[in-house]
């Protein structure tokens, strides 16, 4: 049975769709079966930041409401052999879709697919509901600004009382100059509230826009430091102890990190 | 017609009894009946007999606020309901009270007093609670973890928080303002004692645990000093 692993984090706008893409293109370039859930029915943009928006004929919607099989809402990659999309509806809200739908989706993909990747709208109503329904594991991304910590430090919490296993965090756009100037909360400041245990760092970079605009996943792009960012958590996913780098050189504030990477409360 | 709300008074507090029929329909009546006795009802312990009516978390949440936004506390609920309990057990009210069954004294309402709290009305609890988290408890509260910003606890004792405290704390709220709050990092959002509100300075330097009481009218905050027990007032 595949693992099913929900990408959410509260506040919008902090890279989940950007962070679903990339995995989900990380984990299929490591050679596994992968699909990608858009759960943000009505504003979808999954399927833009793959690259895949022209190919869309069914979507979620038209799965749940029979009106094609789930087979034929997928969409193949065009880069990568076992990436594949279901997109979400553009024209219809939320509730079009019930917690109950998502969990028969999943277990129907569960067959076939090593990983199913969903990507959550923001915000902790239905649709985020309906995001976190099916999951075995969550991933919690995350800004190092106060509001986005504040909002990811609910989902946890949320996560925990549905009992969806411990939340796992990414840390995405960390500007290492801002954070050793004092501008920038540092990625132990964001661990030291969450108390959760890290599985990525992600620098900012421009790169990444150009990429989303492109439609092509900077996971893809060899050379790129933010790619290498997000492979090294389709690893981490796939088990492997990788190591944390920093992308100044400095090693310094990433050797405390482990230290402080605590068991989550209970 | 709306079904019938009982209100009886009883040792632990003020028995209400909601009718049968949908939850949504015996809520508002509910609400109605104490909105018309509020001034009577003033301060009261609500201990809610709800039957069978299943009530989730959410609504358990949004109903304890809309009662405590009429000057009231609920401090227990009682169902036949395991759903209704497991919600109410997760806002930390009380699902049984001490008598197995809740005797009809019509005597009226018996109000405790803040300074009736006994030690054995504390709760202690092991968790951290994250931004959301809420807790209301009538008594003193021990908590082994940390509070977030955007998690609250409110008591009508004392808060101890063996941990950091840095979302809202209201010690004393039934208007004991010889409540007091320590914490090992006391750095809430906003402080409360009984009707007192204090917003701490944003940054402090040394982490040390303090103790937060009211002092000629002014919530002050003091580093917790080995050997001098600075709350043998009580």
């Amino acid at each position: 049975m595949a693992r099913v692993i929900t990408v959410t984090s509260g506040k919008g706008g902090v890279g989940k769709t950007t962070a679903t893409a990339n995995i989900g293109a990380a984990l299929a370039a490591l050679g596994n079966k992968v699909v990608c859930i858009d759960a943000d029915i009505g504003l979808r943009n999954l399927d833009v930041v793959l690259g895949l928006e022209n190919r869309i004929v069914y979507d979620l919607v038209d799965v749940v409401e029979g009106r094609c099989k789930l087979r034929q809402a997928m969409i193949r990659d065009k880069r990568l052999e076992e990436l594949y999309l279901v997109p979400a509806a553009q024209t219809r809200d939320k509730s079009a879709v019930s917690p109950k739908d998502m969990k028969k989706v999943c277990d129907e993909l569960g067959k076939d697919f090593d990983f199913v990747i969903i990507d959550s709208p923001a915000g902790i109503e239905r649709g985020f509901k309906n995001a976190i329904a099916p999951a075995d594991e969550i991933i919690i991304v995350t800004n190092p600004e106060v509001s986005a910590v504040r909002d990811a430090d609910r989902i946890i919490g949320i996560v925990e009382a549905e009992q969806k296993g411990p939340a796992k965090l990414v840390v995405n756009r960390i500007n290492h100059d801002m954070v050793s100037r004092g501008d920038m909360l540092a990625v132990a400041d964001v661990l030291e509230l969450l108390a959760v245990e890290l599985i990525g760092i992600v620098p900012e970079d421009q790169a990444v826009l150009v990429s989303t605009n492109r439609g092509a996943p900077i996971s893809l792009e060899a050379k790129s430091k933010t790619g290498q960012a997000f492979r090294d958590i389709a690893r981490r996913i796939m088990g492997e102890q990788v190591a944390f780098t920093s992308a100044n050189g400095g090693g310094g504030f990433i050797g405390r990190l482990s230290k402080l990477i605590r068991s989550g409360g209970d | 017609m709306l079904p019938e709300v009982q209100i009886k008074g009883i040792r632990e507090g003020l028995l209400v009894s909601v009718g049968d029929g949908e939850w949504i329909v015996a809520e508002q009546s509910l609400l109605g009946e104490l909105g018309r006795q509020k001034d009577f009802l003033k301060g009261a312990r609500l201990i809610l007999d709800v039957d069978q009516h299943e009530i989730n978390a959410a609504s358990m949440g949004r109903l304890r606020d809309q009662i405590s936004e009429q000057g009231l506390s609920l401090w227990a609920v009682l169902s036949r309901s395991p759903l209704t309990e497991r919600s109410a057990q997760a806002m930390g009210l009380a699902t049984r009270i001490h008598q197995s069954e809740p005797e009809p004294e019509e005597k009226g309402e018996e109000d405790e007093t803040p300074s009736s709290l006994t030690e054995a009305n504390a709760l202690l609890l092991r968790k951290t609670m994250r931004s959301g988290a809420s807790l209301s408890h009538p008594g003193h509260v021990t908590l082994i973890g940390d509070v977030n910003p955007g998690a609250q606890i409110i008591a009508s004792g004392d808060v101890v928080v063996w941990g950091r405290l840095r979302g809202l704390v209201h010690a004393g709220a039934e208007g004991d303002d010889r409540a007091v709050v320590c914490a090992l990092d006391l750095s809430p959002t906003q402080l409360r004692i009984a009707g007192h509100i204090a917003i701490p300075p944003q940054e402090r330097g040394e982490k040390t645990p303090e103790i937060a009481y009211v002092k000629d009218g002014e919530v002050v905050a003091e580093e917790w000093n080995i050997g001098r027990n600075k709350d043998e007032q009580k």
